[in-house]
């Protein structure tokens, strides 16, 4: 039962990465008995399951998930929703609204617009169906300010860090609030630009260093160094 | 090479281009090159030059063509109307549409089509500069813009030409041999599956000869194979050696 890979190996679809007593994991495909990478990534193995990181990938939505989406038209009843993946989600309006829908009383692109972003969870989605969204939970619904950046779906854990660890040092040492979006859209808000800029910057940097170790030390030294310009912004203002 | 030479290999096995026989054209790959697409691809095959973009999945327009349980596969190879000498016409020929056909068809088995029902991925290969086997070299090129694009594929599809050239069995033929050799058998490969994706036949070859010139054709797959892996891991690599 042997494994054909080195921890950490960068691998390429179709690579044969272990025989017998395994399972496939993300990623990975059976073929006769043989496990391969159907993805260019990283592999490891947990226990006995392989798994290869995708270094490129695309999002495929999942119910529960929170993501950011752009509005793409308006409807009859709803709003077709861009989420960055295969599919276009739809929100409806009995669902912002929050009371039944008439169609001759209510103007639905005053509530939401072609162009408008929201945050906003995945209700339901299969197969068979196109994802459906639901703004209908705290923290959900239009974004009024903020800054977007895109970053490869599949890097979006590496952002969220070990129990969320990474993410919630970038938004003590900006100051900013952070919305990350499954599908890889991420919203920056902070009380200024240089906040966000600060933020976005150490999320850029996650996103080109992903694959590495001592992540986590990198990003808290390039928060330290960039810290320091704020305050003279700010005294230039009291000045 | 206007005027056909007398032959097209001499006594000694060198080729009109100076290849020995069982010799593959210089190959250039590289993955990557088009920001805007999702996934690209250009190589360098001989003189051949050929860019390759992919798309995808994608919602399927117009929305007709979509199937209900399977991802389409969409291709369109194209030539450039300065890619040969003689001036082509940009509208599709009879043999454009022909190879987009083939080149989706030997493209196809190494997706996991019935995973993302709905949707359709799109290929796009542009040939800039066309000396013989392009439809080889579209192929490793389309397979890589497809893998960039994180599409999700059993294996990577590669493809290599051979032919019989006056009485020879020789693989990868460029234009002037294509032309005027008896035979070009044109094989698309997925090595580690082991399977043969694509398998077409121009000219009369002997069961014997056949046989020798698929050997021939999978042979030079492999080796090209090995450079396709390598130009895929170089554009991941680029990032993780800036860093070190």
């Amino acid at each position: 039962m042997p494994t054909f890979f080195e921890k950490k190996q960068l691998v390429t679809p179709g690579e044969l990465l272990a025989e017998g007593d395994y399972l496939p994991g993300e990623n990975t495909f059976v073929e006769a008995g043989k496990i391969y990478a159907s993805r260019i990534g990283l592999v490891d193995s947990e226990n006995k399951k392989v798994n290869v990181v995708a270094l490129r990938a695309f999002y495929v939505p999942k119910t529960g998930d929170i993501v950011i989406g752009t509005v793409i038209e308006v409807g009859f009843n709803g709003w077709t929703v861009d989420i960055k993946a295969p599919y276009t989600a739809m929100l409806r309006a009995s669902d912002v609204l929050s009371r039944p829908f008439k169609p001759q009383n209510d103007e639905l692109s005053a509530v939401l617009n072609a162009g408008d972003l929201i945050v906003a969870k995945i209700a339901s989605y299969d197969r068979a169906h196109d994802p459906q969204l639901t703004v209908g939970e705290p923290g959900l619904g239009k974004i009024t300010r903020g800054q977007i950046l895109h970053v490869t779906p599949t890097k979006i854990p590496r952002v969220i860090g070990r129990k969320g660890s990474m993410i919630s040092m970038i938004k003590q040492e900006s100051n900013c609030q952070i919305i990350l979006g499954l599908n890889g859209v991420v919203l920056v808000t902070g009380k200024n630009l240089e906040d966000e800029e600060l933020a976005i910057s150490a999320i850029r940097k996650i996103e080109e260093e992903s694959h590495t170790s001592g992540l986590t030390d990198r990003i808290t030294q390039l928060l330290k160094e960039k810290k320091p310009t704020q305050p003279k912004v700010e005294e230039n203002k009291v000045e | 090479m206007n005027e056909k030479p007398d032959k097209l290999i001499d006594k000694k096995g060198i080729r009109l281009d100076g290849r020995k026989a069982d010799e593959l054209r210089p190959l250039k790959l590289q993955v990557g090159v088009l920001p805007n697409a999702d996934g690209s691809a250009y190589i360098e095959h001989g003189k051949n030059k050929i860019l390759a973009a992919a798309y995808g999945p994608r919602e399927m327009h117009p929305k007709h063509l979509a199937q209900a349980d399977r991802m389409v596969l969409r291709c369109r190879y194209h030539m450039a109307p300065f890619s040969v000498q003689e001036r082509k016409s940009p509208a599709p020929s009879r043999r454009e549409v022909e190879l987009s056909k083939v080149i989706k068809e030997a493209l196809e088995p190494a997706l996991f089509l019935e995973l993302y029902p709905r949707t359709g991925v799109d290929v796009f290969v542009e040939v800039l500069q066309a000396d013989g086997g392009t439809r080889c070299a579209a192929i490793t090129a389309a397979a890589l813009a497809i893998a960039d694009a994180g599409v999700p594929m059993k294996d990577l599809v590669v493809a290599c030409a051979a032919g019989k050239i006056d009485d020879t069995v020789v693989v990868d033929l460029f234009d002037a041999e294509d032309k005027l050799g008896a035979a070009d058998v044109p094989v698309a490969y997925m090595p580690n599956l082991n399977a043969v994706t694509l398998l077409q036949m121009d000219g009369i070859l002997a069961p014997d000869e056949f046989e020798k010139a698929i050997n021939m054709a999978m042979e030079g797959c492999k080796v090209i194979y090995q450079m396709q892996k390598e130009a895929l891991k170089t554009k991941y690599m680029v990032v993780k050696e800036a860093e070190e």
